[in-house]
C-alpha cells in the first residue's frame, strides 16, 4: 500500500480543496453555479440572453431575470418553443441560454435541437437542470438519465457535465464565449465542491484530479466526488492506486487524455449519473476499443428507470455510490493481464 | 410602398409564370419532390421577392434585410425558383435540385445558402424561429420585418401554436405569418385528416390581426400585406387561399400531387401550358 496524495503529480496543478476532510466540504447544488455564471455572462456581453420555460427559480435563472430584466424572456411551459425561438434569436446575433429540466429540454425538444440548433449551427446553449436520479423525490418522470446519449449523438453539439458548482459557473462562462450549439448538464441536489477558483477549466480538456497508475476512474458530474473518495478508500483498503479523471466534456471528448490513462493504468472504470447505455462511458469505450482496448467497467444506471427517494439513497440503490465504484475498480484491476 | 402599376403587375405575373416553369424543370430533373404546394405558392414568392421584401440578392446577409422563412420546407422548389429568377443564383442551378453536392437540398439548409435564413422541413417550426427573430429585431430596435410562409397542414403541429401564443404575448407587429391555405396534405383534405377550421377564428382568439386573400392573385396579396404592415401591437396572419397545383390544369385541386413530381411527358405538357399562358400575359390579355 502506497500513499499517493492529491498534492503530487498532475493532480497538484488542479488546486482542489482537501476533499478528504468531509466536515470542511461545502455542499452546493451545481445549478447554483449555472445561475452565478449566467449573471456574469450577461454582464460581460449584453447579447447573452436567457429564456425559461416556467422554471426560473429551480433552474436558477431567477438571478439573471433580476440582474438583466431586458435580456430575459418568459415563454411558459413550451420546451419546443424554447429551442425554436432561441434559434431565431441566435440567428439575429443573440446568445440565448434556454433552461428547463433536462427531461423536457432536450428530452421533449430533441428534434428541434437537432434541426434548429445543430444542423442549422446556431449559437444556442441548453441548460439542462435536474439531471440524474439525484433529482430525488420527484421520481422517474423528472429524472433525465438518457440525455447525454441523445445529445452526444448529434453532430456539432458540445456536451459538458461539470463536477461541482464552481466548475459549472466556469463552464457557463466558457460556453457563453464559444460559438456553437451546446448542452450543459447539471443537477438539483447539493453536492460537494471539490474545485476552487484556481482550478483550470477548458472545454474539451479532461482533468486528472488524482494520480495513480493501477486503474483509471473516468467520471463526470457530481459523481466525480464519489470517484475521488472511492479511490482513496481503495488505496487504503487494497493498495490499488486509482487515477481519477474529471471528464467534464463528453463532446468533444479529450481522446488523447483517455488513451493516455488507458495506456498508463491498463484498466478503466467510467462513472456517470446516466444510463450505462450510450452515455459518457460508452464514448470512452468507443475511443478505447479502436486504439487501445483495456478491461473496462461501467458505473451508471443499468437499463432501468429511477424512482422517488432521497438523492443519496437513490445514488446508492442504482449502483453509483463509492462502494459500487470500488467494486468496479477491483473487478477492472483483476481483469488486467498479468 | 407605392401601389402597383398595371405594367409592374404584368411583369410580376410573367415572373410568376417563369417561376412555375422553373419548378417544373427542377422537379423533373430531381425525379422527386413536391409539386402542388410549390406551384400554388409561385405567385406569393414572386410578390415577396419582386415587391414586398427589402432584400438584395447580391448581399444576401445584408443586416437590415427582411427575413423570409419557409417553414414548410418541402415546397423548397418554389423558393429556389423564385430566388433564381430574383437573381440569387443562375436559373440553370435549379436543375441540381435534390442532387448530390447541391446547395438546393431536398429540404432547405441555411448552412449551404445563407439567404434561406433557416433550415426547415420538419413541420411547425418556422413561426417559432421567426418569433425569435422578430423579438431580436424589437429588442435591438431594428426596422426589418420577418415573413414566415407556412402550410395549412402544419397548423396541426403543437409547436406552431406555442409560437402563435408567444408572438402575441410580445406584440410582434414586425412578424407576418403567411398560410398557404390549399386544403390539402399528403393523406387527403386537411378537413378530413384533421380539421383546421375555423382557422381565422383560432388566430383571432390568440390576439392576432387576421387577413385573408386570394393567394394566386399577386395584386390582392400585395395589397393585403401592405395593409397589414400598418397594424401595430399585433402580429398578422394572412390566410392566402390557393389552388394546389395552380397553373397546371391536370394538377389543380388534386391532393395526390402533394408529394410527387411530373414525369417527362407530364412536364412537357405543363411547360406547354405555362408557355401559352405566358404569351397571354405578354399580350396583355
Amino acid at each position: 500500500m502506497s500513499d499517493t496524495s492529491v498534492l503530487e503529480g498532475e493532480a497538484h496543478s488542479m488546486h482542489l480543496v482537501d476533499y478528504r476532510d468531509a466536515a470542511s466540504l461545502k455542499q452546493v447544488p451545481t445549478r447554483n453555479g449555472f445561475g452565478e455564471g449566467l449573471i456574469e455572462a450577461g454582464t460581460r456581453n449584453a447579447n447573452v440572453i436567457a429564456i425559461c420555460a416556467d422554471l426560473a427559480e429551480s433552474t436558477r435563472m431567477e438571478g439573471f431575470k433580476k440582474a438583466h430584466p431586458s435580456q430575459y424572456f418568459e415563454i411558459g411551459v413550451a420546451e419546443q418553443m424554447l429551442v425554436a425561438m432561441a434559434g431565431g434569436l441566435a440567428a439575429a446575433g443573440k446568445i440565448p441560454w434556454i433552461a428547463s429540466y433536462a427531461m423536457f429540454n432536450p428530452g421533449r425538444s430533441w428534434e428541434q435541437v437537432r434541426t434548429i440548433m445543430a444542423l442549422n449551427e446556431t449559437n444556442v446553449k441548453i441548460a439542462g437542470a435536474h439531471a440524474g436520479v439525484s433529482v430525488g423525490p420527484d421520481g422517474a418522470t423528472h429524472q433525465a438519465i438518457e440525455d447525454i446519449a441523445i445529445m452526444r449523438v448529434i453532430p456539432h453539439m458540445m456536451v459538458v457535465v461539470p463536477c461541482d458548482s464552481v466548475q459549472t459557473k466556469k463552464a457557463t462562462l466558457a460556453l457563453s464565449e464559444k460559438f456553437g450549439p451546446a448542452y450543459l448538464r447539471f443537477a438539483r441536489d447539493k453536492s460537494a465542491i471539490v474545485t476552487t477558483d484556481q482550478t483550470p477549466f477548458e472545454i474539451g480538456k479532461a482533468q486528472t484530479f488524482r494520480d495513480g497508475g493501477d486503474v483509471a476512474i473516468v467520471a463526470c458530474g457530481i459523481l466525480v466526488y464519489n470517484a475521488l473518495i472511492a479511490a482513496d478508500e481503495l488505496a487504503r483498503e487494497d493498495g490499488i492506486e486509482c487515477r481519477v479523471i474529471n471528464n467534464h466534456t463528453i463532446k468533444p471528448m479529450d481522446a488523447p487524455a483517455i488513451l493516455t490513462a488507458a495506456r498508463e493504468c491498463g484498466a478503466v472504470v467510467t462513472v456517470e449519473e446516466h444510463q450505462k447505455h450510450a452515455g459518457m462511458g460508452s464514448r470512452v469505450a468507443e475511443i478505447l476499443v479502436q486504439e487501445h482496448p483495456v478491461p473496462m467497467e461501467f458505473i451508471g444506471v443499468d437499463d432501468t428507470f429511477g424512482q422517488s427517494g432521497d438523492p443519496v439513497e437513490l445514488i446508492e440503490f442504482y449502483g453509483m455510490g463509492t462502494k459500487s465504484i470500488k467494486e468496479a475498480a477491483r473487478r477492472a484491476y483483476a481483469r488486467k493481464p498479468r | 410602398m407605392a401601389s402597383l402599376s398595371p405594367q409592374r403587375l404584368r411583369e410580376l405575373r410573367e415572373q410568376a409564370n417563369l417561376v412555375r416553369q422553373g419548378i417544373i424543370r427542377s422537379l423533373l430533373s430531381a425525379g422527386s419532390g413536391h409539386s402542388a404546394g410549390s406551384l400554388d405558392m409561385a405567385d406569393i414568392f414572386t410578390a415577396l421577392y419582386g415587391h414586398i421584401l427589402h432584400h438584395d440578392p447580391k448581399h444576401p446577409e445584408m443586416p437590415d434585410r427582411d427575413r423570409l422563412l419557409l417553414s414548410c420546407g418541402h415546397i423548397a422548389p418554389v423558393r429556389y425558383s423564385a430566388m433564381a429568377y430574383a437573381g440569387y443564383f443562375p436559373v440553370d442551378e435549379l436543375l441540381t435540385l435534390r442532387k448530390f453536392g447541391t446547395r438546393l437540398q431536398g429540404h432547405p439548409e441555411r448552412t449551404r445558402m445563407a439567404a434561406l435564413e433557416t433550415t426547415s422541413g420538419p413541420l411547425g417550426e418556422g413561426l417559432a424561429q421567426g418569433t425569435g427573430m422578430a423579438l431580436a429585431a424589437k429588442a435591438d430596435q431594428q426596422s426589418w420585418r420577418v415573413y414566415v410562409v407556412t402550410s395549412d397542414a402544419e397548423h396541426q403541429c403543437g409547436l406552431h401554436w406555442e409560437a402563435v401564443m408567444t408572438a402575441a404575448k410580445f406584440k410582434l407587429d414586425n412578424l407576418m405569418c403567411i398560410i398557404d391555405r390549399n386544403f390539402i396534405q399528403i393523406d387527403g383534405s386537411t378537413e378530413d385528416v384533421m380539421p383546421l377550421e375555423p382557422l381565422a377564428g383560432k388566430y383571432r382568439s390568440f390576439n392576432w390581426n387576421v387577413a385573408e386573400c386570394d393567394g394566386n392573385d399577386i395584386g390582392a396579396f400585395i395589397e393585403t400585406v401592405e395593409r397589414a404592415k400598418t397594424v401595430t401591437g399585433k402580429p398578422t396572419v394572412i390566410i392566402a387561399n390557393t389552388v394546389p397545383g395552380k397553373g397546371i390544369s391536370y394538377m389543380e385541386g388534386d391532393y395526390t400531387w402533394h408529394g410527387k413530381p411530373p414525369n417527362k411527358e407530364q412536364a412537357d405538357a405543363a411547360l406547354r401550358e405555362l408557355e401559352a399562358e405566358r404569351e397571354k400575359i405578354l399580350a396583355h390579355v
